[in-house]
């Protein structure tokens, strides 16, 4: 009887969960749609899409910058301890520029910008949904998709690919650092090793990864913190779910568009 | 004229309105008083359509406003204007930037001429200089004046009121009653107030209605409301501690004492 009930209650658990997932899922969607019906309509607010690429952008830059150069360094380190047993050195060149364009570059600078960008614009929108001000927008005949959701939408798409190539370029100067500073690969062999096996597919597959990495944080951002109630907690809670999601999905994302790649290579 | 009609309202389990009917006239000050919690700004928010009703209509000058698209919705909003319980004024924007909103939003008003209005506009509602200051900037009853302000930017034939008096010391209070009465006399708009301030209801009404146990229970002007007969009109209106209200919520006097000793 007990093993029953219990057994009753699990399913009674998971049906919902499932339920709540495909609403949430089903909400994303109905965010995603509506945005890029938007985006093709005026007034494109300018002003606003530069303040957002400002804020999501340039204000990103630095703590890409730090990151990505420190991320070149230890690749290029933890390279040369298995490299050097075998004389192979100079490949720390090639495995650094491939790792960086075609992974570590868009992962990171989408983690980066999702805990930095993604958590501020999903507290934003939330202070202003629990303060009645998504509301008042409402009241005010304007659309708060295309009022609040659109011009970050634009900001990302436009700013995290930029971030994403100078996160690239900054981790392959790291590497460049270890490479010819501590383990005397020089500077021509340094550079060939780097642009020979570079191709342009590997540069624009990690740039169509940003762009829907970008999708990623700004839809979930968004709709997090649109749909905040309850307060100060409520807020709280939205920005921790909204980060934490956001993690899971570009994860999820890189892992379809790599194998995607993968296979139409 | 808005004409409210068989409004039902539900919060998962929890009916809020249930079968509401309600009429307001063209340019009249209409109060909507009860208790806090009872559902006057759900009531309010299905009047300017931020809310659908589970059943029922909502007709703004013939029009029923929970089937339009969301579209006409927009253009019927324009005839509106709402202040907030805590303003909502948008913290990102200035005083101006709030107060002009629509202005610069949906008309092609050189920006002289929105100055000039949003001027006006501040100077209806006792402001003045704080043009270039933000929301944090300004004291509560500063923030409803200048949310009074925006309302009334666009010169909206309905304006809606929620709690205008809640958070503000007694003389504010009190100027913010004699701002609202001002401006509808002068603007002549439909005005729609929900409070539980019976100072202001008395101060702002053409007529008073009563929201109680999800539905009006009583209508008419402020010398009908004060000489009603009904039990739970005259324990609302006196605020009562004892009376038929706090009778069916099952609250005894001073029963929150008793337990916290």
């Amino acid at each position: 009887m007990t093993l029953i009930s219990l057994f009753r209650g699990a399913v009674a658990i998971a049906k919902h969960k499932i339920s709540e997932f495909f609403l949430y899922i089903g909400g994303l969607t109905s965010l995603l749609a509506k945005t890029l019906l938007y985006m093709f309509a005026p007034p494109i607010r300018k002003w606003q899409i530069l303040e957002q690429m400002q804020r999501i952008g340039v204000a990103s830059f630095p703590i890409v910058l730090l990151i990505s150069l420190f991320t070149g360094i230890v690749m290029a380190l933890q390279g040369a301890y298995q490299m050097q047993k075998m004389s192979a050195e100079m490949y720390i060149a090639s495995l650094v520029a491939l790792s960086l364009t075609r992974e570590l570059g868009p992962v990171l600078t989408a983690l980066i910008v999702a805990g930095r960008c993604g958590a501020a614009i999903t507290a934003e929108l939330g202070t202003m949904r629990v303060t009645e001000q998504i509301e008042a927008l409402e009241t005010l005949s304007a659309n708060p998709v295309q009022y609040l959701v659109v011009p970050r939408f634009f900001a990302l798409i436009i700013m995290l690919p930029l971030l994403t190539i100078c996160a690239d370029f900054f981790g392959m100067v790291g590497g460049y650092l270890i490479g010819v500073g501590k383990l005397s690969i020089t500077h021509s062999v340094y550079m060939k090793m780097t642009l020979d096996p570079l191709a342009v597919k590997d540069v624009v597959t990690g740039l169509i990864k940003s762009v829907s990495f970008a999708v990623v944080i700004c839809t979930i951002a968004c709709y997090e913190g649109l749909n905040s109630e309850g307060g100060a907690e409520g807020v709280g809670m939205a920005t921790t779910s909204s980060v934490v999601r956001s993690f899971i999905l570009i994860i999820v994302a890189d892992c379809f568009f790599t194998a995607l790649f993968y296979f139409i290579r | 004229m808005i004409e409210i009609t068989n409004l039902h309202k539900a919060f998962g389990e929890n009916q809020v309105l249930e079968a509401l009917d309600l009429t307001i006239n063209t340019g009249e000050s209409m109060v909507i008083i009860g208790r806090s919690g009872c559902g006057k700004s759900v009531l309010l928010k299905h009047i300017i359509g931020l809310m659908r009703p589970d059943e029922g209509s909502v007709l703004v000058d013939g029009t029923d406003i929970t089937l339009v698209s969301p579209k006409e919705l927009d253009s019927i909003r324009m005839n509106f204007g709402m202040l907030f319980q805590g303003a909502a004024l948008f913290d990102s924007l200035s005083v101006f930037e709030n107060v002009g909103f629509r202005l610069m939003e949906y008309t092609d008003m050189p920006l002289k001429d929105i100055q000039k209005r949003v001027d006006e506009c501040l100077e209806m509602v006792g402001l003045r200089g704080i043009r270039y200051m933000k929301p944090a900037e300004l004291s509560g009853g500063m923030k409803k004046r200048v949310g009074l302000a925006r309302a009334i930017s666009m010169f909206p034939k309905i304006i809606l009121f929620d709690e205008p008096t809640t958070g503000v010391d007694p003389i504010m209070g009190d100027i913010i009653n004699d701002l609202i009465r001002t401006l509808h006399n002068k603007l002549k708009t439909t005005s729609i107030t929900v409070t539980h301030d019976m100072k202001s209801a008395y101060k702002i009404a053409d007529r008073i209605a009563m929201l109680y146990d999800k539905k009006i229970i009583a209508i008419g002007t402020p010398d009908e409301i004060k000489n009603s007969k009904d039990p739970v009109v005259q324990q609302f209106i006196n605020g009562d501690a004892e009376g038929p209200i706090t009778d069916q919520l099952g609250i005894k006097k001073g029963a929150g004492l008793r337990n916290s000793v």
